[in-house]
C-alpha cells in the first residue's frame, strides 16, 4: 500500500516523509523503515512519481549539448569550462575536421575566452569530460551575448519540442541557443536581446507555475505589441 | 541566591524569537539567513566546484569546507579582529563535522562545497545559529542530503535546566553549563555536542530531551522558510 503524505506539486525539503508503505519514486529519495523520505529540496509530482530538483549546479552527462568557454589551449586540444565543477577536454581531432600540422597554433580555431557549442561524448566516474564539435549545429559562437540560468529550468525554457524558445525567437527576432548546462547564447538587435533576456529570466522565475506558456505569450505580446504565434 | 526567573522573561524551555529566510544572497548557489534573538547568521554555499589546491582533492567523493566568521562589529562593542583565530577555526571544524553526516557528496569526486558563515551580530549561541543557517543554505543549493540539521544550545544555570542561553546567562555569576547540540530532526541523531561546565548524567538526559523539543520547533521554521522561497505569488 502506498500513501502519499504530501500534496501533489508541492515542495519537499530534505528528510521530509514523502510516502508511507512500499512506494517507489524516481529521483533523490531514500527509504527509512516504513517511510520514504526526500533526499533533496525538490518539487514532488505524484502523478508520474518524480521528485524534480529546483536548484543546484550543473553536472555533466553524456549526450548533453552544452555551451562552454575555452579556458586553456594545449598541444592536443582545448580545455573548456562547462559551468560545473568539472572542466571538459576538446581533443584536436574532435574540434576541427581539416588537417593540422604538428605544433600549429591552435588559437586560430578556438582562442581563449571563445564560447563553443559542443556535445558531451563521454563522462568517466571521476568526471573527466570529453566533448566534440562534430555534429549538426555544433560550432563556435561568435557575437551575441551569453547569459546564465538555473540548469534545472532549461527544459522549461526550451519547452515541449522547443515551443517556448521558438516563441521567443519569433517574437524578438533573435537567434537563441540554449545549452543544457544553463548557459544561453542570444544574438540579435540590442533591444530585442534585452527583451529575450527578460523573457528568459521570467520563465526561470515562474517555471513551476501552471499556465506558463500563456503568461509568457501575453508578456511577449505586450512588450512587442505584436501577436505572437504559439506553435 | 537561586536562579528563579530569566532576565528576558522567557520560560526555562523557551527559545528566543527565531527568524529564517532562504535565498538571501543571489550570486551564491544556496544561501540562508537565521536569527535567534540578537544572534544573526548568514550562510552562503558555493559549489560543488573545482577544488584547489589539488592535494586536498578526494577522488572518492567531494569535500565540505566550512568557514565561520564573526564580523568586526558583531560582538559586544569590542572590535573582533578580522581573519581567523583559534576559536573560529574550531567552530568551522565542528560545523563541518555537524553538517557532513547528512550530505552525500559521492556524485562530486575531486570537488568542493564551500560554506561561508558570517555573523553580523552575536549574542550567545552563534555556532548553533550558523549550523541552522548553513543546513538551509545547503538544501537551497540543491545538494543531496538525508536531513536538515538543527542546532540549539542548552545548559544549566545555577540549578535550572535551560534552553537557548543568552549572554547574560552565559556570564551568570554562579554555576553555568553551556551545551550546544546539533540534532537531525527526522533521523533523530546528534551530530554536534560540546560542553562547557559540568552536568550530571540525569540532568544531561533531561536537557537533551529539552534540546530535542526545541529542535523540532526550529525544524518547522527552517522547513517553512525553504518552502516559502519557491512559492510564487500568482500574477
Amino acid at each position: 500500500m502506498t500513501k502519499f503524505l504530501i500534496e501533489n506539486k508541492s515542495i519537499v525539503v530534505p528528510g521530509e516523509v514523502i510516502a508511507e508503505g512500499n512506494s517507489e519514486i524516481s529521483g533523490d529519495a531514500y527509504r527509512d523503515g516504513d517511510n520514504l523520505r526526500s533526499a533533496r529540496l525538490g518539487l514532488l509530482n505524484i502523478e508520474n512519481k518524480t521528485l524534480l530538483p529546483l536548484s543546484g549546479r550543473y553536472v555533466p552527462y553524456r549526450g548533453d549539448v552544452i555551451i562552454s568557454k575555452v579556458i586553456d589551449v594545449n598541444l592536443n586540444g582545448w580545455r573548456l569550462d562547462t559551468n560545473s565543477a568539472y572542466s571538459a577536454m576538446l581533443p584536436l581531432k574532435e574540434g576541427v575536421s581539416e588537417f593540422v600540422t604538428r605544433g600549429a597554433d591552435l588559437t586560430q580555431f578556438y582562442a581563449l575566452g571563445d564560447y563553443i557549442l559542443c556535445k558531451i561524448t563521454n563522462v568517466t566516474s571521476q568526471k573527466l569530460v570529453d566533448v566534440t564539435t562534430r555534429g549538426p549545429g555544433l560550432k563556435k559562437l561568435t557575437g551575441g551575448r551569453i547569459i546564465s540560468v538555473n540548469t534545472h529550468k532549461v527544459p522549461r525554457i526550451i519547452g515541449k519540442q522547443g515551443t517556448m524558445v521558438g516563441m521567443i525567437k519569433e517574437a524578438t527576432g533573435c537567434r537563441i541557443i540554449v545549452g543544457q548546462n544553463g548557459l544561453i547564447w542570444i544574438d540579435g538587435q540590442p533591444e530585442q536581446e534585452l527583451l529575450a533576456v527578460q523573457t528568459i529570466k521570467k520563465i526561470e522565475r515562474e517555471s513551476h507555475v501552471s499556465g506558463l506558456t500563456e503568461s509568457i505569450k501575453s508578456f511577449l505580446e505586450k512588450e512587442t505589441k505584436n501577436t505572437v504565434v504559439d506553435r | 541566591m537561586t536562579y528563579t526567573k530569566r532576565a528576558d522573561g522567557r520560560r526555562f524551555d523557551e527559545m528566543r524569537p527565531i527568524e529564517a529566510k532562504v535565498g538571501v544572497i543571489k550570486r551564491a548557489d544556496g544561501s540562508a539567513f537565521f536569527r535567534i534573538g540578537n544572534t544573526s547568521a548568514y550562510a552562503a554555499v558555493y559549489g560543488p566546484r573545482n577544488l584547489h589546491p589539488r592535494f586536498l582533492q578526494d577522488p572518492q567523493k567531494g569535500i565540505l569546507r566550512c568557514n565561520y566568521n564573526m564580523m568586526p562589529f558583531s560582538g559586544t562593542g569590542e572590535r573582533v579582529k578580522p581573519g581567523g583565530n583559534r576559536r573560529s577555526k574550531e567552530i568551522s571544524l565542528v560545523t563541518q563535522m555537524a553538517l557532513l553526516p547528512v550530505l552525500n557528496l559521492d556524485e562530486y569526486p575531486n570537488s568542493v562545497v564551500d560554506v561561508f558563515i558570517e555573523l553580523p551580530q552575536t549574542e550567545a549561541g552563534s555556532r548553533c545559529a550558523g549550523i541552522c543557517a548553513a543546513s538551509m543554505a545547503l538544501a537551497d543549493a540543491g545538494l543531496i542530503m538525508n536531513d536538515l540539521v538543527t542546532a540549539i544550545s542548552v545548559g544549566k544555570v545555577d540549578d535550572k535546566l535551560v534552553v537557548d542561553l543568552d549572554s547574560s546567562e552565559e556570564s551568570y555569576d554562579g554555576i553555568v553549563t553551556d551545551l550546544p547540540v546539533a540534532i537531525l530532526p527526522n533521523l533523530n541523531k546528534i551530530t554536534l555536542m560540546q560542553m562547557d561546565g559540568q552536568i550530571t548524567k540525569e540532568e544531561l538526559r533531561k536537557v537533551l530531551k529539552m534540546a530535542q523539543e526545541a529542535c523540532k520547533t526550529i525544524y518547522e521554521i527552517q522547513k517553512s522558510a525553504l518552502k516559502e522561497r519557491y512559492v510564487i505569488e500568482d500574477a
